[in-house]
């Protein structure tokens, strides 16, 4: 016998979530959404959540399970019990409950809209399709498996602390136009997503590769774009700096020049930026943490320099 | 009182397709119980058909008589010419609003073969051609925000009908349970299938007939509902969808003595036959003991393509496999059966999407619908795979345009908010005020094993009156069911009954007409009647409600270029 632990909420009854259990034998080949909906219909009616397709496919029924984001339909209960026999369910994080498993998706669209979620196209339609590589069409294959289901929004770290974060969910989609031969407007949208809340904001947790249903891994596609970002030119700002102070040190000595790296970022000629990194270098001295100020290379660092030089070509 | 010039209910392929079409002109409104990315049509795997030819040449005049041999010659001809000539520009369409398509080495739409099509014109986008389509119209819907409101999770309970104009919809708001009336000077009604009333059954828990039901309530037929599909690989108890490209790209089936059985069916085209053909042998198969360890269930073989080929082509199916029953396609054969899959039956309509009402082509003014819920007929008894997505995109497209010749320049119609709401309200009322003791779960298993046993891929009297009657029970006990959540926030509950209620009188509706119908075709098999009879049955049957019960009268089969013909493959 399994128990479900079930984040119960319903603020027309009550203000503040409880969690309530329910007894359940697990039949053999159930997946978590069929013994959800064991519980439901059989033992409290009254338990909401989000579903549909059963085959994922359509992103209706993520929830959180044993702490993290997941399609309810995807997985076998049996494989979701933990060692005290019991499954511990949730509402999808980093959005409002709105009862019981439904939360509030308006967010989460909203940002998807922010990244103008359709092809620009480069010039007026040819009479027949637009050709595209098999090659080219393999840069968009992954964004497009996106099926919207707010696993990796949910988990994402970044999205804990910074409501402004574009979220892992809209900037895999932005890759699928940042990546599509088809698309005329690669340039502004790079730029559009080195803004803050886009690209450079990711904290490289991958969290949401980890959530992610599909093969659309959210942080993969993030990364993909930050390339493309580089290699159109689009450095002013922290995060391109950042990128390319960090890979500029480790090319020079093999190792990481912690001195530079702030007010490289921040930008040189950006005046009010670096006294703003003033007190922070101030508390670093205070509390010992200040880098050597000779930075040294390594030893090797011939070879790392040989790897760059094989990179580059 | 909600007003907008046109509302639209269902945002799968039909309902967002016709959208962008009337967003052109007028205030649209899009109305779903889920959220557009979240409809059916993102389920379709395989292909969506046209002969556009890119891999060996093709017209539209074979994928006409493909269409019309695969629906066993009950297809209405003149709405399948315009269906399959329109098909390669809306191909070519989809693709320029940015639909990302799998390619041929020269980077055009790739194309592969399909059941009952007899060249390979299936345009695909791996094996999640439905999901590609669905997001690439979202997308545009997405771009035109500002002429298409969208509200999400919202159901539709009734329409407005004044005579014989329809004026708007009775909705309630799921996520707060408020009721609305919406007027418009059309609605559009592209609400899917009916597969849940079935107990195997590839279709998602939203496709439960509210559409239909909602048109029937009113007065208007419904057509051919007897035609269900029942699709040859659904996984095994669960009945989710293993897409036909599997067979397309070469996919073997076998029976539990490892004996590809289907030379015995259709040798021509062995695996590659129309659906219901392939799905009556597996029932057969099993029914004879051949099954796999003697279950109900069929192998579906895809280890001789190999890996590298499967994860091309087919890597949904592949993680399907193993998510749901821990198979790998690639070490081990897929354990399926036959699943409810598609309707070929609905609402009437012109080849304009215009709903009518009789078999003289009496119009229903003001209202018109598109995809599955909608019968042209262009699939006749039988759908071909691949030919319903392109059913959703060109007549959601030709509703459309439709729409706007009908609704440019009209006037509202007198609406009554405060009666319209009541009716509904009415209806809540009653479900919450039942104190049955009437389990709604076990009414609905009990409709859904009835069903499947007794209406399924095989059909006799004896077993369609025994579920009629049942049926009658089971209707009788729905009034008197129990309900646990009264509360109007997202009460799923509540919602779940309303649905119940739809999928017990569609039923009923499937079953009687099934009875009444004493041949076999396409999709409907009679095993008591063996034949297809064309001297009594090549007509569309158009099931009205009536205070005797149901009323069951026919509608001329449109017959232009190909004379029904024996059907064999």
């Amino acid at each position: 016998m399994a128990t479900f632990r079930i984040k119960r909420f319903n603020p027309e009854k009550q203000p503040e979530p409880y969690f309530e259990e329910f007894q359940l034998d697990i039949p053999h080949g159930a997946t978590l959404l069929d013994c959800m909906n064991e519980i439901k219909w059989t033992l409290d009616g009254s338990l909401s959540y989000r579903m549909s397709c059963r085959s994922a496919i359509c992103g209706s029924c993520a929830v959180k399970a044993n702490g993290h984001a997941l399609l309810a339909c995807q997985r076998q209960g049996e494989h979701l019990l933990q060692n005290d026999d019991t499954i511990t369910l949730e509402p999808l994080g980093n959005m409002k409950p709105i009862k019981d498993l439904v939360v509030d998706f308006t967010p989460f669209w909203d940002k998807v809209n922010k990244i103008k979620p359709y092809l620009e196209p480069k010039e007026d339609p040819p009479e027949k399709e637009r050709h595209q590589s098999q090659e080219e069409f393999r840069l968009i294959d992954d964004s497009s498996t996106c099926i919207m289901c707010g696993a990796c929004y949910s988990d994402c770290n970044t999205l804990e602390v910074d409501d402004n974060f574009l979220g892992p969910a809209a900037l895999a989609k932005a890759q699928r136009f940042v990546g599509d031969s088809r698309d005329s407007k690669t340039l502004q949208r790079v730029r559009d997503l080195s803004e803050p809340g886009g690209i450079w904001d990711c904290t490289h947790c991958a969290e949401c590769v980890e959530r992610c249903p599909k093969p659309a891994r959210p942080f993969d596609r993030i990364k993909e774009i930050m390339t493309v970002a580089l290699e159109q030119g689009v450095h002013n700002n922290n995060g391109a700096r950042h990128a390319l102070s960090f890979t500029n040190s480790v090319k020079r000595s093999g190792t990481l020049d912690e001195n530079r790296i702030a007010p490289e970022s921040v930008g040189i000629f950006n005046i009010s930026g670096l006294i703003g990194l003033i007190p922070i270098g101030l508390r670093m001295l205070l509390k010992g943490k200040i880098p050597p100020i000779f930075h040294k290379s390594i030893e090797e660092v011939d070879d790392v320099k040989r790897i760059f030089k094989e990179l580059d070509q | 009182m909600i007003e907008h010039d046109v509302v639209i209910v269902g945002a799968g392929l039909a309902g967002m397709r016709c959208a962008l079409e009337v967003c052109k002109e007028l205030d649209v409104a899009v109305l779903t119980k889920v959220y557009p990315s979240r409809s059916h049509s993102g389920a379709a795997q395989g292909g969506i058909a046209a002969s556009l030819g890119n891999s060996e040449p093709d017209s539209w005049e074979e994928h006409m008589y493909d269409t019309v041999k695969g629906g066993d010659f009950l297809n209405d001809q003149d709405a399948v010419e315009e269906y399959v000539k329109a098909a390669p520009r809306v191909i070519y369409e989809l693709e320029h609003m940015g639909c990302v398509f799998s390619r041929t080495p020269e980077g055009k739409i790739a194309q592969r073969s399909f059941g009952g099509h007899s060249k390979p014109r299936a345009c695909f986008s791996a094996d999640r051609t439905g999901h590609a389509i669905l997001h690439a119209l979202h997308e545009q819907l997405m771009k035109n925000s500002k002429s298409v409101k969208i509200y999400n999770e919202w159901y539709m309970h009734s329409l407005v009908v004044d005579g014989d104009r329809c004026n708007g919809v009775i909705v309630s708001n799921i996520q707060t349970g408020e009721v609305e009336v919406i007027r418009a000077k059309a609605v559009v009604f592209c609400t899917g299938g009916y597969g849940r009333v079935f107990k195997i059954t590839s279709n998602a828990f939203a496709s439960t007939a509210d559409g239909v039901m909602a048109a029937f309530e009113v007065g208007i037929p419904l057509e051919d509902p007897e035609f269900v599909q029942f699709h040859p690989s659904g996984l095994y108890r669960q009945g989710i969808l293993f897409s036909e490209a599997a067979r397309g790209e070469g996919g073997f089936l076998l029976n539990g003595k490892g004996e590809r059985f289907m030379e015995a069916y259709a040798p021509s085209r062995m695996e590659l036959a129309p659906r219901d053909i392939v799905a009556r042998a597996e029932q057969s198969e099993m029914d004879a003991g051949r099954g796999v360890n003697g279950e109900d269930c069929i192998h579906l073989d895809l280890r001789h393509l190999g890996e590298a080929r499967i994860m091309e082509r087919l890597p949904q199916i592949r993680q399907l496999g193993i998510d749901f029953i821990g198979v790998d396609c690639v070490k081990d054969p897929l354990p399926i059966q036959p699943t409810a899959h598609y309707s070929m039956g609905g609402i009437p309509v012109d080849m304009n999407c215009h709903v009518i009402l009789d078999s003289e082509g009496t119009k229903m003014n003001g209202f018109f619908a598109a995809g599955e819920c909608a019968c042209v007929s262009v699939h006749g008894g039988n759908r071909l795979g691949t030919n319903s997505l392109l059913d959703a995109v060109v007549f959601g497209e030709r509703a459309g345009k439709s729409v706007l010749d009908y609704a440019r320049g009209k006037d509202f119609g007198n609406v009554n908010e405060g009666r319209e709401k009541a009716r509904v309200l009415e209806k809540f009322e009653d479900i919450f005020q039942r104190d049955g003791s009437e389990s709604y779960n076990q009414i609905r298993d009990e409709m859904k094993e009835i069903m499947m046993t007794n209406c399924g891929v095989f059909r006799d009297e004896e077993r369609l009156k025994d579920c009629i009657e049942t049926l009658k029970g089971l209707r009788e006990r729905f009034k008197k069911g129990k309900v646990t959540d009264k509360g109007k926030l997202f009460n799923t509950e509540i919602y779940e009954i309303m649905e119940l209620g739809n999928m017990l009188g569609m039923a009923v509706i499937i079953a009687t007409a099934a009875l009444r119908r004493q041949e076999s075709r396409g999709g409907h098999f009679r095993t008591d009647f063996p034949k297809r009879d064309d001297e009594k049955f090549l007509h569309h049957s158009m099931v009205y409600d009536s205070p005797d019960g149901l009323d069951i009268k026919t509608k001329p089969v449109v017959i232009t270029k190909y004379q029904p013909a024996e059907r064999t493959y």
